[in-house]
C-alpha cells in the first residue's frame, strides 16, 4: 500500500521565549498558557487539523516537560492516527551530524528522516509562538497554483513596526525579490509570519547545502530563504489578512488576551467552524458569585469577588472581597479576601494572600517605561504574603 | 483492588421524568452544566479502577452514544474490555425488555466473555461519588453473595423503591418494596456488588423460574437463605425521579459543599467539546449561579444553571432557571422557574414562570 501524506507540518517550538522572563522560567514559549483556557500551541496544531493537516512534527528543546505533556498523543486535535499525528521530535544523539538543535532551519534539517517517511510533496513550517486563525489549505493552493518552490505568508505591518520583523519585497505578481530579515531602513512593509510552505525536494537539498555551510547560522530568514533567493528558485508570498498577533512580549501576550474581551471581540473564539481545541480541564462549570465585567472566565472557577477588563483561566479562586482589574490569570490562581490586581499577568499556581496589592492601576502603569510596559508578572508557583505590595511592572519569581 | 466488570443500566426509570427522556436516556439528561447523568456513574467506575463496562441501552440511545463515541473521554477506549455498548435484542426472544432482570439477560453473553471476578451493577439517574473498591472490600470481608448499597434518607414515594433493614454487621435482614410510614430509611440506591458467576447464576436460574422482577422475585426472598449484605452510601446523593428532583438537584450544585463534594479530589469525566470560556459583558450581572464555557452574558441572572452555549440577551432576567446547552434568552426576557431542554430560543421580551414546585418546562428545540 501506498503510504505518504501530500503535506506534512514542522512546528517549531523550541524557543526560550526570554522576553516572557518568569512566564518562560520553566517551560517553553508554545506552552504558556492563552485565553483563559488556551495554550499558544493549540493555535497551530487547531489550524493544521482545520486544514485537513494530519502529520505534525513538535520540535521541541527548551523546557519541554509541560509541553509534551500537554501535546501528548495529540488526542484533544484529533491528532493520534494511525499513520501520521502529531510526534514530538526532540534532539538525538546519533553516530555523526546530531545535536542540540543550534538554530530553526538545522532543526528541521535535524529531522529529514521524519519527514521522509511520510514522502512528502510539501513540507509546512510553522512557529509555535503566535496567536492567529489560519487556513493552511488556502496557502498550500496558491502554493501549488504558482507551481512555487517557498511560499511566505506574510501581512502588512505598520512601517515603524518592520524593523522586528523579516521583510520580503515583491513584485507586483506576488513573487520575492528580496528577503531582509530585521531591517534597520525596511524598504515595505510587509512582514513575514514565519509561515513557509516548500516544495520537499528544494527543501530538502536546501537544507543539506545548508547544513554543510560552515558560515551559515542555520536559521530560515538569515541562511536558507536568502539561499533559496540566491539560486533562482520560485518564491512567493502569501498574503494573509485577518488576526495574527506574536506574542513573544509581555505586553503583546497582554493585549492578544485583552483581544479576546468585547462583544466583538478584536479575536474571535466562539467561531465553531474553525474551533481551537484544547486540551480540557476536567473542572465543573464556572460559579459566579461576585461582580463580573466584560471579562471571560474558565470552567472550574469559583468567583466571589470583583473582576473587570479580565482573562481568568481554569479553577481559580477569586475570594470575596478581591478585585481583578485588566488581568490575565492563567489558572489555578487563588485571590485571597481583600487583595487587589491591577494590570498583571498571573503565571499557574499561584496564590495572592490576603490584602496583598500587585501592581498598578491600567491608566497610571501602561505610562511606565521598562521591560514590561508597566505589566506586572507573577511567575509559576509564587505566594505573595499577606498585605505584601509588588510595584507596577515588577517580574516576581519567587514567594515574597 | 479485586478485578471487576461493571454493569450500567443507562434507560432505566426512565418513565419518572417523561419530559427529559422523551428522545433520550436517562443516562444521557444533561445535568450541572456540562454533564449527563451517566458521567456520573461510569466516572465513579473508572476511579474505581474499573476498566471494562457493559451498557445497557433500551431505546432512544441515541444521544446516549453520540456523548460516549468510543469512550476516549473515560480513558475507556481500551484494546482489552473498555467501554462496551449493550443494545436490546441481544436474545432470541425478538422482544424490548420490559424490566431489569430481562435486561440483565441481555447483558449474559457479555457478563460470560468477561473475565473479571466480580460485577458492579449500577443505575445512571443519581448524583453520587463512590469509590466501588471499597464496596467489593466489604463484600469480600463479609463473604457475601450480594452487596447492595444504601443511602439514608427521607422516603420519596413518587417511584418505585426498596428499603433495607440489617443487623449490626450490615447484614441485610429484611427488604420492603415501596414501604408505608415515613421518616429516614435506609434506600437502596440500585448499586449491587456480586460475583460475576454468582450474579450468572442468579440471572439464569431466575429466567427458568418465570420471575420477572429483581427485587420482587429475587433480592427480596432471597434475604432468608442467603448472604446479602448492605454498604452505606456517606455523603451526598440525589436521585433524579421527576422533574421536579433534577430541578432540585441541579439547584443544590450551586451550594459549595455540594460542589467540593462531587467535584473535588476527583475528576468527573465528560464529552469536551472544546467550547470558548463564558464571556461577561459590560452589562452583565451574576449572582449564585454556575455558568459553562461558551456563554455570552449580557443581562442578569440568578441562582441558576446555564450549560454550554447559553446567551441570556441585554436587560433579560433570569432567576432560578436551568437553561440547556445553546439556549438563547433575547434582550428584555423575564424568566423564573424555568428548566429549557437544548437549543430552544425565546424571543426578546418574553416572560416566562414556573414556580418552587412545579417547573416551567420548554422542550427541546422550541421557539417561544
Amino acid at each position: 500500500m501506498l503510504r505518504k501524506k501530500e503535506c506534512v507540518a514542522m512546528l517549531l517550538a523550541g524557543g526560550q521565549g526570554s522576553r516572557l522572563y518568569a512566564l518562560t522560567g520553566n517551560i517553553a514559549k508554545p506552552a504558556v498558557s492563552f485565553g483563559a483556557k488556551y495554550r499558544i500551541i493549540d493555535f497551530p496544531l487547531s489550524n493544521c487539523i482545520n486544514s485537513g493537516i494530519d502529520t505534525v512534527g513538535v520540535l521541541t528543546q527548551y523546557q519541554p516537560l509541560v509541553l509534551n505533556e500537554y501535546v501528548g498523543n495529540g488526542q484533544p486535535w484529533d491528532l493520534d492516527r494511525t499513520f501520521g499525528g502529531v510526534h514530538i521530535l526532540s534532539p538525538y544523539e546519533a553516530k555523526q551530524d546530531t545535536s542540540w538543535y543550534v538554530g530553526t532551519a538545522n532543526a528541521i534539517y535535524q529531522n529529514i528522516r521524519f519527514m521522509k517517511m511520510y514522502d512528502p510533496e510539501y513540507v509546512l513550517i510553522l512557529s509555535g509562538d503566535h496567536i492567529y486563525k489560519m487556513d493552511y489549505d488556502k496557502m498550500l493552493q496558491a502554493h501549488k497554483t504558482a507551481n512555487a518552490d517557498c511560499t511566505i505568508a506574510c501581512m502588512e505591518v505598520p512601517i515603524k513596526e518592520a524593523s522586528r520583523f523579516g521583510i520580503l519585497n515583491t513584485n507586483p505578481d506576488g513573487t520575492i525579490y528580496e528577503f531582509e530579515e530585521k531591517p534597520k531602513k525596511p524598504k515595505s512593509n510587509l512582514a513575514s509570519m514565519g509561515i513557509y510552505i516548500f516544495t520537499a525536494s528544494k527543501l530538502f537539498k536546501f537544507l543539506e547545502e545548508d547544513a554543510k555551510n560552515p558560515d551559515s547560522e542555520k536559521d530560515f530568514g538569515k541562511n536558507v530563504l536568502p539561499a533559496m533567493l540566491n539560486a533562482g528558485e520560485k518564491m512567493f508570498s502569501y498574503r494573509f489578512e485577518g488576526y495574527w498577533k506574536d506574542v513573544g512580549t509581555i505586553s503583546s501576550l497582554m493585549e492578544a488576551n485583552m483581544d479576546l474581551l468585547g462583544v466583538v471581540p478584536e479575536f474571535e473564539l466562539t467561531d465553531r467552524d474553525r474551533v481551537i481545541h484544547s486540551r480540557s480541564p476536567l473542572a465543573p462549570p464556572a460559579f459566579v458569585e461576585g461582580e463580573v465585567i466584560n471579562s471571560i472566565v474558565a470552567t472550574g472557577c469559583e468567583i466571589e469577588g470583583k473582576i473587570v477588563n479580565s482573562v481568568i483561566g481554569t479553577n481559580c479562586v477569586i475570594e470575596k472581597g478581591a478585585e481583578v482589574s485588566d488581568c490575565v490569570l492563567m489558572g489555578n490562581i487563588t485571590v485571597k479576601a481583600g487583595a487587589k490586581l491591577n494590570y498583571a499577568i498571573i503565571d499557574e499556581d499561584v496564590t495572592v494572600c490576603e490584602k496583598a496589592v500587585i501592581g498598578e492601576k491600567k491608566s497610571k502603569a501602561s505610562n511606565l517605561e521598562g521591560k514590561t510596559a508597566g505589566i506586572t508578572v507573577l511567575g509559576r508557583g509564587v505566594t505573595v504574603n499577606k498585605g505584601n505590595k509588588i510595584p507596577a511592572g515588577e517580574i516576581v519569581d519567587k514567594n515574597v | 483492588m479485586a478485578s471487576t466488570v461493571g454493569v450500567i443500566f443507562s434507560s432505566i426509570n426512565e418513565e419518572n421524568i417523561p419530559e427529559l427522556t422523551k428522545a433520550r436516556s436517562t443516562g444521557s439528561i444533561p445535568y450541572g452544566g456540562r454533564y449527563r447523568l451517566v458521567d456520573f456513574a461510569l466516572s465513579n467506575m473508572v476511579n474505581s479502577g474499573i476498566t471494562t463496562v457493559g451498557m445497557l441501552t433500551k431505546n432512544n440511545y441515541q444521544s446516549l452514544m453520540d456523548h460516549l463515541g468510543s469512550g476516549k473521554y473515560w480513558d475507556l477506549a481500551r484494546k482489552e474490555g473498555g467501554l462496551i455498548l449493550l443494545p436490546p435484542y441481544s436474545d432470541e426472544t425478538e422482544m424490548l425488555y420490559k424490566n431489569r432482570l430481562e435486561a440483565l439477560k441481555g447483558a449474559t453473553a457479555f457478563l460470560k466473555k468477561a473475565k473479571e471476578d466480580f460485577v458492579v451493577l449500577t443505575d445512571s439517574d443519581s448524583i453520587y461519588k463512590l469509590n466501588y473498591s471499597k464496596v467489593i472490600d466489604f463484600h469480600i470481608k463479609m463473604n457475601a453473595d450480594i452487596t447492595m448499597v444504601y443511602h439514608e434518607h427521607e422516603l420519596i414515594k413518587s417511584h418505585y423503591y426498596m428499603t433495607l433493614n440489617t443487623a449490626d454487621d450490615g447484614k441485610i435482614t429484611d427488604i420492603e418494596i415501596n414501604p408505608l410510614g415515613s421518616g429516614s430509611k435506609k434506600n437502596y440506591i440500585n448499586v449491587m456488588v456480586a460475583r460475576r458467576t454468582y450474579l450468572l447464576r442468579l440471572v439464569q436460574d431466575a429466567i427458568q423460574h418465570g420471575f420477572t422482577s429483581f427485587g420482587r422475585d429475587i433480592l427480596s426472598p432471597g434475604v432468608k437463605n442467603h448472604n446479602f449484605y448492605a454498604y452505606k452510601l456517606e455523603g451526598y446523593y440525589a436521585s433524579i425521579t421527576s422533574l421536579n428532583s433534577y430541578f432540585n438537584a441541579n439547584m443544590e450544585l450551586l451550594d459549595k459543599k455540594v460542589r467540593q463534594e462531587i467535584f473535588g479530589d476527583r475528576a468527573v469525566y465528560t464529552k469536551v467539546n472544546d467550547s470558548a470560556p463564558a464571556k461577561f459583558t459590560d452589562t452583565a450581572n451574576v449572582k449564585n449561579s454556575l455558568i459553562a464555557d461558551g456563554c455570552l452574558i449580557e443581562g442578569n441572572v440568578e441562582n441558576s444553571v446555564l450549560f454550554r452555549g447559553v446567551k441570556i440577551g441585554k436587560g433579560a432576567t433570569v432567576k432560578n432557571c436551568i437553561l440547556m446547552t445553546d439556549n438563547i434568552i433575547g434582550d428584555n426576557c423575564n424568566l423564573a422557574y424555568v428548566v429549557s431542554d437544548k437549543n430552544s430560543v425565546i424571543r426578546d421580551n418574553r416572560v416566562l414562570a414556573g414556580c418552587e414546585i412545579q417547573p416551567y418546562f420548554i422542550n427541546k428545540g422550541s421557539l417561544i
